[in-house]
């Protein structure tokens, strides 16, 4: 019985395959994609206003409510600018680190370092969001360092937010832009020295085209983690809100989860816009 | 390059200044835990180990771990089955929309938790209201487990990628059947990737609190939701603080014991 169904399997490639792959597709083109659909088909439905029931059939009152209330216009682009600046500090914080590891450091200690930077992504996410609490809090780490310099803390509020996802995440930028430099030659760079260039030009022409796939890789992390996070706001900042705010707030009984649901497609919209823009470089091949 | 003396150096001190950056706010949290007083003071007057002996017996840590490790080890389970299978798929077979399937699997660790929370919430609503059932630990161990597969799947597909596969087609050619050679060759040359793979879902989910607080049911509460709750509470800041060093101190051990068993991807497969 076995061996029948060992040589009827060995003969039937197609059905091996098959085996395999039910269960994952089951799982996430038909559970998970059918679960973004039906957040999509939502972001249609309302909710009666006297029962809090959800109604099933499609109006356009959500998007109606996004595009004409004001605050909502102000939110997106806070949200938008605030994940744009996140992606810059983290890019300009990554690119030496990452350029230090790969290309200074002697082979034995790279291991070391870039663990170093890894750990850090695999400790708790509410903890390090919490960690930034106490160093932005009234007599906190950074009023108590600050404070011989006569400089006073930001405190909680939008600044708070943007160093905190930045801090939240780096390694997500760092690694594939040391996975990218690892894997430049250094008979490259070499030629590029000999033929005279200062560093710095090395840098710009022949380094920075290279590790660009890199960069827009990480980029896509920290955009999009960036425009959808709402726990930071919560937990450092203040009273600005972002989008996924008022996603999150929209979430539970008291709220209105089809609005949550057109709201939601903000973010989805913008990350799937920049996929689009960056897709020219090249960077999704990475994944 | 040639880089100067004086380049290396500043290429350093920011590597430095960087590793701080990353490093202090977790030593903060580390050093806050010993900190006697009841309120928040920087830096703590004098250090104490009062906090640490109290944790066990603060109301709704204990309950909180319980679930997370429940959610965590399901999760993991389902996350293994499906990331090694598709992992096998997509390294040994060629087939109609690999690519996209391979795409897919990234998405819900790439969206932010909140898109797959509330994708996963409206849809649990909308077939459970009918019903009359509500969400509860299952519900939240679906959407654990459905951005935990692509960790076990980056973990495994490295590994058949690097192994080959000649080894199996000499196991075939000695006689062995498929299930011969599953079981003697190909299972314990991805058994360590399994293993490194398994700890890194597990660790992810223990970790996760958005996709879990929009799949969560009333009665259920992870370590993470206990800790947000808790977070906003003036009296109970000692034992959050406590709490969060422990998981900063019980994360490290997970991901290093998978470093060293995978010894392959520097990411993890969380990249």
């Amino acid at each position: 019985m076995l061996q029948r169904m060992n040589t009827w399997l060995y003969r039937h490639k197609g059905v091996r395959a098959a085996l395999l792959l039910a269960l994952p597709v089951l799982w996430l083109a038909i559970a998970y994609l059918g679960s973004l659909a039906v957040m999509l088909i939502s972001s249609l439905w309302s909710v009666d206003s006297f029962t809090g029931i959800i109604q099933h059939h499609l109006t356009l009152t959500n998007f109606h409510q996004i595009f004409t209330q004001k605050v909502y216009g102000t939110i997106a682009l806070r949200s938008i600018f605030v994940a744009l600046v996140v992606t810059v500090v983290d890019g300009l914080l990554a690119i030496p680190i990452a350029l230090f590891i790969a290309k200074v450091l002697k082979p034995r200690f790279r291991s070391v370092v870039i663990s170093l930077v890894l750990v850090p992504l695999w400790a708790s996410y509410l903890v390090k969001t919490y960690a930034w609490r106490s160093m932005f809090s009234d007599g906190g780490v950074l009023a108590w360092l600050l404070k011989p310099l006569g400089v006073s803390t930001p405190g909680f509020g939008l600044t708070a937010t943007t160093i905190t996802l930045a801090y939240l995440w780096l390694p997500y930028m760092i690694l594939p832009i040391y996975a990218g430099l690892d894997r430049l030659p250094n008979s490259l760079l070499e030629a590029s020295s000999d033929l005279g260039a200062p560093a710095m030009r090395t840098f710009r022409s022949i380094i920075l085209p290279i590790i660009y796939p890199a960069i827009i890789a990480g980029s896509i992390f920290t955009f999009s983690l960036s425009l959808g996070d709402y726990i930071v706001v919560k937990v450092v900042g203040g009273t600005s809100q972002l989008v996924a705010n008022v996603i999150a707030d929209n979430v539970g009984t008291a709220g209105n989860l089809p609005f949550a649901t057109a709201m939601a497609i903000l973010p989805i919209a913008t990350i799937l816009g920049y996929l689009f823009i960056v897709r020219r470089s090249g960077a999704l091949e990475n994944f | 390059m040639y880089l100067s003396k004086r380049a290396k150096y500043l290429l350093g001190a920011l590597t430095a200044g960087t590793l701080a950056f990353i490093y202090i706010p977790l030593l903060v949290v580390m050093i806050n835990s010993f900190n006697p007083s009841r309120t928040f003071s920087w830096p703590p007057s004098s250090l104490s180990t009062i906090w640490w002996r109290k944790l066990g017996s603060s109301a709704g840590v204990l309950p909180a771990i319980l679930t997370s490790i429940k959610v965590g080890v399901a999760a993991t389970l389902i996350a293994l089955v499906l990331g090694s299978a598709l992992a096998f798929a997509v390294s040994r077979y060629s087939f109609f929309g690999k690519n996209t399937l391979s795409l897919l699997v990234i998405f819900p660790i790439a969206l932010p938790g909140i898109i797959t929370g509330i994708a996963l919430n409206t849809t649990f609503h909308t077939l459970l209201d009918p019903f009359g059932r509500e969400l509860a630990l299952w519900t939240v161990v679906i959407g654990h487990a459905t951005f935990c597969i692509v960790v076990v799947y980056n973990n495994v597909l490295a590994r058949l990628r690097r192994l080959g596969q000649t080894l199996e087609e000499a196991s075939q050619d000695l006689g062995a059947n498929i299930f011969q050679t599953f079981r003697y060759i190909t299972f314990p040359l991805v058994r360590s990737s399994l293993m490194a793979g398994g700890l890194l879902a597990f660790a992810l989910s223990f970790d996760e609190i958005v996709v879990t607080t929009f799949t969560a049911g009333p009665g259920t509460q992870t370590l993470p939701q206990w800790i947000f709750d808790n977070l906003f509470r003036p009296n109970q800041a000692p034992i959050v603080n406590v709490t969060a060093s422990l998981l900063v101190v019980l994360f490290i051990f997970p991901v290093w014991l998978s470093q060293r068993i995978s010894q392959e991807d520097t990411g993890g497969g969380r990249l």
